[in-house]
């Protein structure tokens, strides 16, 4: 019964290297409709984009699994991508189908496939065809981090740079539209985002050079309405008289130009590989942008705006209203790319409308998302490596004696280069008020070290040794009360809590670890309520809704690969530590616990566990 | 006779990691002269067929761009068996002898007569520079290191190494920049600017860049040597045997290449900890 479509043969002569290319779309798009996706926000049988929500909370109302029965959660029934390399892609939930796309590897990179969400069954697939060029340039990334939907379309990021829009019924392909270039190192890896018929994307490969920028298309055409660079002349950075920043530091004409040495801003970094939430009040979008390019900082003097920074921007217009620069002149490669979570919070007696950032430097930042004023910034994790945030300039304060200086060996840099948190995205639930964060706790050593070659040109390289925190530990779920200010329980794992997390109604929150283990936890207290122990280790996001059955479902991909495999080889183990050169580190101690997969994971509520019955779920 | 039959089974074989026992495997750039590229025009696809006729096979190649991830994807995939140019002190293979010894230059229109050869020579704080940029981790080429530390940076332009693949031999922007009068000096890897200078319709001056230990660990002379995979040291052991016994003709093709040679230092001041 599955229908199986690929490009078809018109499509398949090979993609249109135009930017703002337009295909016909049929009558039924003729008239664009408002969107219908806040309307599926709320119902809370979907999950209809990666985050849930605009807010990016990761919450669903859904409570039929609960404190008292995830216990008895069992395996529903599976399904493969069918290529084993890192899986971080969050499935999206529409009208009963399942979306979901595979990594940029296998003979068909980045496929979708369409599933019944429900039993399972294969409804559609769709293939793009990527440039025979993209092998051997794509460096190493090859994560995808999600799809999207709105009004009847799917819309994919492929990592070799293009936007495609597919027919949700059918998948058919509607429109692509080339958006960067992968010979330059440019690749795309976020999950899109759709506010207000428009495509949000942005691009990856910062330490490639590349230059970072947000792009918004058109969802009916794929043509591209505006693109806001995050560095260069204020004209490119989308930056007007309407822009106003909280801090002076941050106001005076083209920073993106003379935060940096003569033109290094074209080469600058700045990517937006990250999360992109959206207030409708304010008709604002947020998002971060990555590190300055080269890492290497002591050719880059100045602050090198608008990396590591967040964005509010105009989401008709693009137009941007406030920025904050996180990591002024970044030394340590902590890009600014993680979520932000839109939440009112009671501070100090009154209701404010913030926006929470869980800083990749170990800061929670908590923000007012009108004014871009920064309310609170508290280390969660171990830091030596800043010494606090001056909430009066709103400059983070540097820690001189962990400068990395090549020629020098610099010890215990904690964060890490990944951060006290990468990518990986948290929850929020209104019920307990608290953020649920899956992140890293990694320091590092910087050292010149062996001789690195590229492209025929040798140099000696810098190598980054990184190793668990104070406690030998790698990773850590933990709960946040923002408003207090403080960790109010945690979990500790022996290697990086590299998955996305969401929180329900039913007070559960989900997890999954390198090691192979997805979790429910007890979102009030952290007690581990219930995990399976799966094929591979888990990087992706879960995600959860009600099935054509009534059943709440709880969906994650599991499969390690790419950097978290990287990242996970930082043990405390002094026979693999030096192994991972730079990161490409050909040992790694995460072989003796997983190897890669590509397996989507659904579960449901079984039958309750009854005495003398030999048949029960294994706990 | 034999090169031009390595030649036809090379062409044969294009594209194609499915080579017999009996071909000489090597993994190459396909875009970065004067190293290598598809054609075989690179001085190491001219040695590959100076070794391949010695062994008595043909050469089959494995094209991957070099950066990061190179040899993950080719010779310790086993895709292909050796790299005709690595660093001698290469952790991620195991090398052969040294074949030659290259430093860092500076290249400049001949007719400016810069007369540069110190990295902290005072005129490097006016002319306008350019230099390599490597971007990932804390890595960067000699000078761009150098010149940062001096804290010369905003007369210096950056080029990324990695460059547009689209593009002919990317890194070679850094050295056309010179030609256009772009830059008035590139500070680059020796074989790289000799071989632009021999090309180049306007004039160029090489000279090797003079360092003091102030800079160390950074160095800018490096031996390259033949990359194998770890473990490998029956092919290492020919290759050893090869360049011991072909020293004139590696020379001379080099040479023909515009490679600026230099002799080994018997003490080195800065770096080779190793």
């Amino acid at each position: 019964m599955a229908r199986i479509c690929f490009r078809d043969a018109a499509l398949a002569a090979g993609w249109i290297a135009i930017i703002g290319v337009s295909l016909p779309a049929g009558p039924a798009f003729a008239q664009a409709p408002s969107s219908d996706l806040p309307t599926r926000m709320r119902d809370a049988n979907q999950w209809p984009m990666a985050a849930r929500d605009y807010a990016n909370t990761r919450y669903s109302e859904l409570d039929q699994i609960n404190t008292s029965n995830a216990s008895q959660l069992q395996l529903a029934w599976t399904f493969s991508v069918g290529a084993d390399r890192g899986q971080e892609a969050a499935p999206i939930v529409i009208d009963g189908t399942m979306y979901v796309v595979g990594p940029y590897d296998g003979p068909y990179p980045n496929r979708v496939f369409a599933l019944d969400a429900t039993t399972g069954e294969l409804k559609w697939s769709y293939a793009p065809r990527p440039e025979p060029a993209a092998k051997g340039v794509a460096c190493c990334d090859v994560v995808n981090r999600g799809l999207a939907f709105d009004n009847g379309k799917i819309f994919l990021n492929t990592l070799d740079n293009h936007t495609v829009a597919i027919d949700a019924k059918n998948g058919k392909e509607l429109w692509h539209t080339k958006l960067g270039e992968i010979n330059r190192g440019e690749t795309i890896t976020m999950a899109p985002v759709v506010v207000k018929g428009k495509v949000l994307v942005g691009n990856s490969g910062g330490e490639l050079g590349v230059r970072g920028w947000i792009t918004a298309l058109d969802e009916d055409t794929g043509a591209i309405k505006w693109r806001a660079y995050s560095t260069g002349p204020d004209s490119e950075v989308l930056i007007g008289d309407d822009f106003k920043p909280f801090y002076d530091s941050l106001k005076g004409k083209d920073l993106g130009v003379t935060s940096w040495p003569a033109d290094r801003w074209q080469v600058g970094g700045g990517t937006v590989w990250g999360w992109i939430s959206y207030d409708p009040e304010l008709n604002l979008i947020y998002y971060g942008t990555a590190n300055p390019s080269p890492w290497n900082a002591n050719q880059r003097s100045g602050d090198n705006l608008w990396t590591a920074a967040i964005f509010a921007r105009d989401a008709d217009t693009g137009r941007a209203k406030w920025a904050y620069q996180i990591n002024p002149h970044d030394l340590f490669d902590h890009d600014e790319v993680n979520e932000n979570i839109l939440v009112d919070l009671e501070i100090n007696g009154a209701t404010r409308k913030v926006l929470i950032h869980p800083g990749r430097n170990g800061y929670m930042y908590v923000m007012d998302r009108a004014t871009g004023e920064v309310i609170s910034a508290d280390a969660y994790d171990h830091v030596n490596a800043y010494k606090g945030v001056d909430l009066k300039t709103g400059r983070i304060t540097p820690n001189g004696e962990k400068t990395p200086n090549l020629g020098q060996t610099i010890n215990d840099i904690c964060p890490a280069a990944p951060g006290a948190k990468d990518w990986q995205p948290s929850a929020w639930s209104p019920r307990t008020k608290l953020l649920y964060v899956p992140h890293q706790h990694l320091c590092m050593d910087f050292k010149s070290s062996e001789v690195g070659y590229i492209a025929g040109t040798p140099f000696i390289g810098a190598s980054v040794d990184m190793y668990a925190g104070p406690g030998g530990y790698r990773g850590e779920f933990m709960a946040w009360d923002p408003a207090a200010k403080k960790k109010v329980w945690e979990i500790h794992e022996k290697l990086p809590v590299w998955t996305g997390t969401l929180v329900t109604a039913g007070d559960v929150t989900f997890y999954g670890t390198m090691d192979r283990l997805f979790k429910a936890v007890d979102a009030r207290n952290g007690n581990v309520l219930w995990q399976f122990r799966a094929g591979s280790g888990f990087i992706g996001q879960p995600v959860t809704y009600r099935g054509a059955d009534g059943q709440q479902y709880v969906a994650i991909l599991s499969g390690v690969g790419g950097w978290p495999g990287v990242v996970a080889n930082a043990e405390v183990d002094p026979r693999v530590r030096n192994a991972a050169l730079g990161f490409t580190g050909a040992t790694q101690d995460l072989p003796f616990y997983t190897a890669g997969g590509s397996e989507l994971l659904v579960f449901k509520l079984g039958p309750a566990p009854t005495k003398d019955n030999g048949n029960a779920q294994p706990r | 006779m034999r090169s031009l039959v390595s030649s036809a089974f090379l062409l044969a074989m294009a594209g194609s990691a499915a080579a017999g026992p009996d071909a000489l495997r090597v993994c190459a750039d396909p875009n970065n002269l004067p190293f290598s590229n598809r054609a075989g025009e690179g001085f190491e696809n001219k040695l590959a067929d100076m070794v391949a006729q010695r062994f008595g096979k043909p050469v089959v190649y494995t094209w991957w761009a070099q950066r990061r991830g190179f040899v993950r994807r080719t010779l310790n995939a086993g895709n292909c068996d050796l790299v005709m140019g690595v660093p001698a002190q290469y952790n991620l293979a195991e090398t052969s002898q040294p074949y030659y010894r290259s430093t860092y230059v500076f290249v400049s229109q001949t007719a400016r007569h810069l007369q540069l050869d110190a990295i902290d020579a005072p005129q490097l704080r006016k002319l306008r520079i350019g230099v390599h940029l490597i971007g990932n981790d804390g890595n960067n080429t000699p000078p761009a290191h150098a010149l940062g530390q001096q804290g010369i940076v905003d007369n210096v332009r950056g080029f990324m190494i990695y460059g547009d693949y689209r593009q002919p031999d990317p890194p070679a922007r850094l050295i056309e920049a010179v030609e256009h009068g772009e830059i008035e000096v590139a500070a680059a890897w020796g074989p790289l600017a000799g071989y632009a200078a021999t090309k180049s319709k306007i004039p160029l001056t090489i000279t090797p860049i003079v360092a003091g230990e102030q800079f160390a660990p950074q160095q800018f002379q490096f031996d390259i040597a033949m990359g194998v995979r770890k473990g490998d040291h029956a092919l290492r052991d020919q290759l050893n045997d090869f360049i011991a016994h072909n020293g004139a003709e590696i020379t001379a093709l080099l040479a023909s290449y515009g490679v600026p040679l230099v002799e080994k230092r018997r003490s080195s001041a800065a770096g080779e900890q190793r």
